[in-house]
């Protein structure tokens, strides 16, 4: 019987995807039969077509929100790849304890967010701040900053500590693509009279593309949908200045009870991850062509 | 060879590479020191002049004590260890078998069923949580470790089975073959040859499957409600902030316990850790 190629197949294939299907794809089906009603806790609701997505999309704390979804995603991700990339090409060369320094920098990427995300907030904390103390014993400022207590300030904190978070991801993830370029071509430009810079710009970098492209996407679907680093570190506030839209779904579909609401607005995020996931397999689709 | 100057080493290479170490180990410093800080210096403001916020002359351990005595730390920490080993390893049986399926058999469909298993690892548990919540309720899992242990595969299956489906495609078939000559069965010569050949792939997507259950956070949060069933980074917030108060010093301490056996794991793994996190981008 499991000599058929196809009978095998099935059978092989039948347990993982029916984790899936039951708890990815019915779950999907079910938020956007969620989002086109008026379901709540308790209380089945009914169709009420678009007017979710209406409510949402004039609802200015979600506006706010998904403002800063972006941003949250676009600087950090810009910041991730440039100290990732940084810090990649350090740990390329050859250096004592350079198995130990490695392994080391990736502990942020391996211990769970929730808990780091604590000690940053305390750091970050008003009134015992570390980093309030360092900044005025070294002169650097005279009253204290308001690290989490200003919307604005806050948003920067959640890039800090994110691009804190996801950097060793970058750069380990990079330093493997840069074991794969060869050291001859480093010489032959070296040779030809470039410069450190010239030879990471015109060899390194172009080759690194791949990887680069690959990581990037993968990052940006984390950010763009990140819920633990803001739940804990700012919990959506100041008045909801730092919510992102999943933190803000989690507000209204599980701490409020509204289902549809929520189920709306955490669709939202989906045009998002869609156009990035397209781009990542018609990428893909290319490079096994060529 | 490249040759450098001494002060060029200085600025290119241990100024930066130091900079890059602190601020990747302070916070873990700061969990660290915080952890033993005795209640009196713990909340000294910063402007106090006696502070000496980055060491403590008093070492004392009764965070920790009041952490394992008036909490459920124990029981989360337990919780976390077996969830996340239960569901790495349904994740890499399921994985084991798609990939070879992938891998190795022809049938109609592998093509497209190989892109969907990649679409769901993109999917992200933001999307999914709300009626999750309700399927989870309706099965009667809710408020047992197996809403846990069934829902985290969703994210780490995807990704085993595109590691392990890359690793098998590394193994000569020759060597299937081979058995099969001698009487195997296909089943049979994919667990007892293809299998053990590819055990470091196995080991690399395991560690990384690991350590993505014991960080995940919004499906613990949502469907445990039991004090004594939570997972550490549940526990440590809905129990250690009460009110409006944070218990900051059993909050480190927490943070510290429940980094420790993951990051001993990870020590114990790293160079198949990173090529699980390398190979998990590579598609």
């Amino acid at each position: 019987m499991l000599e058929s190629e196809k009978v095998l197949a099935s059978t092989l294939l039948t347990p993982g995807l029916l984790i899936l299907v039951l708890f990815i794809a019915y779950p999907f089906v079910m938020a956007l039969w969620y989002s086109l009603t008026s379901i709540r806790v308790g209380d089945p609701g009914q169709f009420v077509g678009l007017d979710n997505f209406v409510k949402a999309w004039n609802d200015t704390i979600f506006q706010v929100a998904f403002k800063n979804t972006v941003f949250y995603t676009f600087w950090a991700t810009i910041f991730k790849l440039a100290l990732g990339m940084w810090l990649a090409l350090l740990l390329n060369r050859s250096f004592r304890f350079k198995r130990i320094i490695r392994a080391s920098m990736l502990l942020p990427f391996i211990i769970p967010t929730v808990l780091s995300a604590f000690a940053w907030r305390w750091m970050f904390d008003p009134t015992f701040s570390v980093m309030n103390w360092l900044l005025f014993h070294t002169g650097m400022i005279a009253d204290r900053l308001p690290f989490l207590s200003s919307g604005d300030w806050a948003m920067w904190c959640a890039v800090l500590v994110n691009t804190w978070r996801g950097m060793p991801f970058f750069a380990i993830t990079l330093l493997a693509g840069l074991q794969t370029i060869s050291p001859d071509l480093h010489e032959a430009a070296a040779l030809d009279g470039a410069n450190a810079w010239h030879r990471f710009w015109h060899v390194t970098w172009p080759l690194l593309m791949p990887v680069t492209l690959v990581v990037v996407v993968f990052s940006v679907i984390q950010t763009f949908s990140d819920f633990q680093l803001i739940y804990v570190l700012t919990g959506g506030g100041p008045a909801n200045s730092t919510h992102l839209v999943a933190t803000y779904a989690y507000q209204v579909g599980v701490a409020s009870g509204l289902l549809g609401e929520g189920a709306a607005l955490s669709l939202f995020m989906f045009p998002v991850l869609f156009a990035v996931v397209w781009i990542q397999l018609r990428f893909m689709k290319r490079m096994e062509g060529a | 060879m490249l040759i450098e100057r001494k002060w060029k080493k200085w600025i290119f290479f241990y100024i930066p590479m130091a900079v890059f170490i602190l601020f990747t180990l302070f916070p873990f410093y700061w969990m660290a020191v915080t952890a033993v800080r005795p209640d009196p210096e713990l909340y000294r403001t910063w402007r106090q002049a006696n502070a000496t916020p980055f060491w403590t002359l008093e070492p004392t351990l009764e965070h920790f004590k009041g952490l394992m005595q008036t909490t459920a730390f124990p029981h989360w920490l337990w919780n976390t260890m077996l969830i996340a080993l239960v569901s790495t390893v349904i994740s890499l049986v399921c994985g084991m078998f798609a990939g070879y399926a992938l891998a190795r058999l022809k049938f109609r469909g592998s093509e497209f069923l190989g892109t969907a298993i990649f679409v769901t690892y993109l999917v992200p548990q933001t999307l999914l949580f709300i009626p999750l919540a309700d399927i989870i309720r309706d099965m009667h899992l809710g408020n047992t470790p197996w809403a846990l242990m069934l829902t985290y595969p969703t994210f780490l299956i995807p990704f085993c089975t595109w590691l392990l489906m890359g690793y098998f495609k590394t193994i000569p078939k020759e060597l299937e073959e081979c058995a099969r000559i001698d009487g195997a069965t296909r089943f049979g010569a994919m667990i007892r040859i293809i299998f053990p050949v590819a055990i470091p792939g196995i080991l690399s997507a395991g560690i990384f499957a690991f350590t993505l259950s014991w960080n995940e956070f919004i499906y613990a949060l949502i469907f445990m409600s039991s004090a004594e069933l939570k997972t550490v980074p549940v526990g440590v917030v809905s129990e250690l902030i009460r009110g409006d108060i944070f218990f900051w010093g059993q909050l480190m301490a927490g943070a510290l316990l429940g980094s420790i056996p993951v990051a001993l794991v990870y020590s114990f793994f790293v160079e198949y850790y990173v090529t699980g996190l390398t190979g998990s981008v590579k598609g």
